[in-house]
């Protein structure tokens, strides 16, 4: 290695990675330039997160080459890549909330005075200095429980750079934030660059990354599609690149007729405590609704408010017209919602017990006579509720974590049915489960509305959400900033007998709407 | 420019003594107001008599020195319920160690069962992973089981006079012996959480494990060692209730778990792991010894003692505890 050949702070070369029998990675090249900051981009699946685990030691590659300031990882281990200088901003997972700031910044070296005695103060000022340098304001002596996102992320970052982190890799780092604080972040990451630290950058956010990146890596189904400068991409382009051409679709499920009714569920300037903000919208009898965004916009918020999970702070709720008091998940029950909600393990199932078990939770009071539960009754519901949804599962007594994500789903979905809601909403209905159920699932949902029922739908897979709908809510910062037909999203330029163009064509569209309405809420500039 | 210095400067003592919460130094008003209130009702009782005061500690001397481990296992995030049952075992091994081999081979056999309890605990909770509040509420009747058994249940006299003065028995001058062990024992106990780096893991630990795993930690071998320290503590307790009383019981110490656990938390450690001071502790622990001669002094019966207690430490509890 001489000094005339710019050594790269990150290369990775040919990775390619599989998980049983699928391809996560085919073949990725990633380079990284010291006092660069370099944009990693892709839809969901498009395998960031996996190339990400590669470089940080957690996934072993299949083929292919890491050199970090162009020497080879010894080993591929969070250990080896931590010595290498690679450092991983989890969200909050190396904070401890009831340390300060300076005793989190030098947890386990911490620095010794007298008698090998701990010296909170060096290490106070210590980490004051390295504030300083950044220029942030941070008090070292602040217990990290009481601080706000954005200082317990740039907390982190200074953790990360007080060991000596060559190359800062921040997945997502802007969600939990306020628009002050990341501009306080950028800032920060700005004199980082300036210290010649490789940072790589995650995010959907494409407004962030025109401002704070150099270059961007794009993947897509786990390969490599481009690699450029930020002027030469503008955001059209990165869109255009990661929607791209792909071969899995979701076109096979058909929008059937929508017979559209009466309004159902009628939300009128409700505000949560933090999100929603003042949102208004309606949904009617027999209308799939989706609600889209990004992680951290909101919409979730929403389906816990209708729920009765958060509370409602402002506004008004009606349902069939008449305003209806939701402060708990058993109001909303009661007056016809239910929830599917998005982390299925912890807030759908209860996985150790059985299928029928959590199918009848939610109406236990229906099956049961003086309190005691009728057996058959348990079992005539699940059983209709199994060939309903066509859940495989070798019994209704099997514990439900034997099951598949995607049957796992369809019994939190029944458990939900159970409870003949008049109004479903379904948060992140299909992730994590295969190609085949999400099909099955979007279909069900088109079925359920053909019935009358009125559905709210989020999903971070911009296709799924379009097949599904009959109109698109989008959703930034807690606020309704459009409400689009799914019509009007079509393309009349795509060629007419190729529903997968049709599909990209219209999920390049709502991309652009949803970038959009970031800009707009934060008053930048529009993307055409 | 100097106001700020002098703002910082108390700001940094009172972080240090860990009572950057005011709600941390309820314990602190807490105790005062108890103690005026009991010194100005029950003066002609002769509550603020010295002989008195020194009683307090000397009855409290055992749950302090419990508490202060204590603090440590539960700043770690774990729970040790056997310590009352311990210190029973442990009195009854001193004593029959000193019968049979002198003063220094009994408290050889006293520290000793600590440790092997301590091993039992630490290994059960880390190794297999039974949660602490199991595998010591099971080591609670095995430890009683033990003592009751080696002993055929009854007292095992300590003759030496020696160890009677040193643990327990004793007075330098006008000052009880045990309070010399409860003061030393809080200042090692304080400064080690405060100012070293095992301290320091041991409120990684509590506060969050995977964060501390994350920073390079051993979380297992923390959490093994706080188990020991409880244990030896324990122990010690123990050997102190044999030299007070000049005898070993396995009745020594039963129930003491729940003193030790209320000292704790009164003054301030975290039921949930993460934070914890000593020195509130053994004022935690003190509080609940004045509560009780205050009660006896004011003539209520057990049965009234009890209830009154009871309140007390839910009521100090909930305002130390409480968030809005």
């Amino acid at each position: 290695m001489t000094a005339a050949t710019p050594v790269h702070a990150v290369e990775m070369k040919g990775v390619t990675k599989s998980f049983g029998g699928v391809k996560a990675l085919v073949d990725v090249d990633l380079q990284v330039e010291k006092g660069e900051i370099h944009a990693l981009l892709g839809g969901n699946g498009a395998g960031k997160s996996t190339i990400l685990k590669v470089l940080n030691g957690v996934h072993v590659p299949d083929t292919g080459t890491i050199l970090v300031d162009g020497k080879p990882l010894a080993e591929i281990s969070p250990e080896a890549s931590r010595r290498a200088g690679i450092a991983m901003i989890f969200q909050e997972m190396s904070l401890i909330p009831t340390l300060t700031v300076a005793q989190n910044v030098f947890l386990n070296r911490e620095a010794k005075g007298a008698f090998g005695l701990i010296d909170d103060r060096t290490a106070e000022r210590r980490t004051r200095e390295l504030f300083d340098m950044l220029q942030v304001e941070v008090d070292p002596k602040a217990t990290v429980g009481n601080l706000g996102a954005g200082q317990r992320q740039l907390t982190e970052i200074v953790k990360a750079i007080s060991q000596n982190a060559r190359v800062l890799v921040l997945d997502e780092p802007s969600t939990a934030l306020a628009v002050s604080d990341v501009e306080r972040l950028f800032t920060f990451l700005r004199k980082l660059r300036s210290e010649g630290v490789a940072i790589i950058y995650v995010s959907h956010r494409m407004d962030e990354i025109a401002r704070i990146a150099d270059r961007a890596t794009i993947l897509r189904d786990g390969r490599h599609v481009i690699t450029a400068s930020l002027s030469e991409l503008p955001i059209e382009a990165m869109i255009e690149h990661i929607v791209g051409k792909r071969s899995r679709g979701l076109s096979d499920v058909v929008r059937g007729e929508s017979n559209v009714g009466k309004p159902l569920l009628e939300l009128e300037n409700v505000s949560g405590e933090l999100k929603p903000r003042n949102a208004s919208f309606v949904v009617h009898s027999g209308e799939v609704v989706g609600l889209a965004g990004l992680l951290g916009s909101g919409r979730s918020a929403i389906a816990r408010v209708i729920a009765g999970i958060d509370p409602i702070v402002e506004g008004e709720i009606r349902i069939a017209g008449k305003p209806v008091a939701i402060t708990r998940p058993s109001d909303a029950i009661e007056a016809g919602v239910a929830l599917v909600p998005e982390d299925r393990l912890r807030q759908g199932v209860i996985s150790e017990h059985s299928v029928a078990s959590n199918m009848t939770l939610a109406v236990l009071d229906r099956l049961s006579s003086n309190t005691f539960v009728s057996k058959k009754k348990i079992r005539d519901l699940t059983d209709e509720q199994i060939a309903r949804l066509r859940v495989k599962t070798a019994s209704r007594d099997s514990a439900v974590r034997t099951l598949s994500g995607g049957n796992q789903q369809k019994v939190v979905i029944g458990k939900w049915l159970s409870t003949e809601p008049e109004i479903l909403v379904l948060d992140e209905p299909t992730s994590g489960i295969d190609i085949g159920s999400k099909s099955e699932i979007i279909m069900l949902v088109r079925e359920l509305a053909k019935a009358g029922k009125a559905i709210i739908m989020i999903s971070s897979e911009l296709s799924e959400m379009l097949s599904a709908c009959d109109r698109i809510i989008v959703i930034a910062e807690g606020r309704v900033m459009d409400d689009i037909s799914r019509s009007d999203l079509d393309d009349p330029s795509a060629p007419k007998d190729d529903p997968i163009a049709q599909l990209q064509a219209a999920e390049r569209k709502l991309q652009i709407v949803i970038q959009n309405a970031l800009t707009k809420n934060q008053g930048g500039t529009h993307v055409r | 420019m100097s106001a700020s210095q002098a703002a910082g400067s108390t700001s940094s003592l009172t972080a240090r003594l860990g009572l950057t919460n005011w709600r941390q130094n309820i314990i602190y008003i807490g105790f005062v107001v108890m103690f005026i209130i009991f010194a100005v009702t029950l003066f002609d009782k002769g509550f603020l008599n010295p002989n008195n005061l020194l009683n307090i500690v000397r009855q409290t001397a055992m749950i302090a020195v419990m508490a202060i481990a204590m603090t440590y296992v539960l700043s770690a995030g774990e729970i040790d319920l056997s310590v009352g049952a311990v210190a029973g075992l442990a009195s009854v091994t001193t004593a029959m160690a000193i019968d049979a081999g002198g003063p220094l081979t009994g408290v050889m056999a006293g520290l000793a069962t600590g440790v092997v309890v301590g091993t039992f605990n630490g290994l059960l909770t880390t190794r297999i992973g039974i949660p602490s509040f199991l595998t010591t509420l099971a080591m609670m009747g095995i430890a009683t089981g033990t003592a009751m058994w080696i002993s055929d249940t009854a007292a095992v006299p300590i003759i030496s006079k020696s160890y009677a003065w040193i643990f327990g028995g004793g007075n330098v001058g006008p000052v009880p012996v045990l309070l010399i062990w409860m003061l030393v024992l809080g200042a090692v106990g304080h400064v080690v959480l405060r100012r070293t780096s095992f301290g320091r893991r041991v409120l990684a630990t509590g506060g969050g494990e995977i964060a501390a795993r994350y920073s390079g930690i051993d979380t297992k071998s923390i959490k093994f060692r706080v188990l020991i320290i409880s244990a030896m503590a324990a122990a010690l307790a123990g050997m102190l209730y044999a030299g007070r009383l000049q005898s070993g019981r396995f009745q020594l110490g039963q129930g003491d778990e729940l003193s030790v656990i209320a000292a704790a938390v009164l003054g301030g450690t975290s039921l949930f792991g993460g934070s914890g001071t000593v020195i509130g502790t053994i004022v935690g622990a003190l509080m609940i010894g004045l509560i009780n001669n205050g009660l006896i002094l004011m003539g209520l019966e057990f049965s009234q003692q009890l209830i009154a207690r009871g309140a007390i430490i839910i009521l100090a509890v909930a305002l130390s505890q409480g968030r809005k």
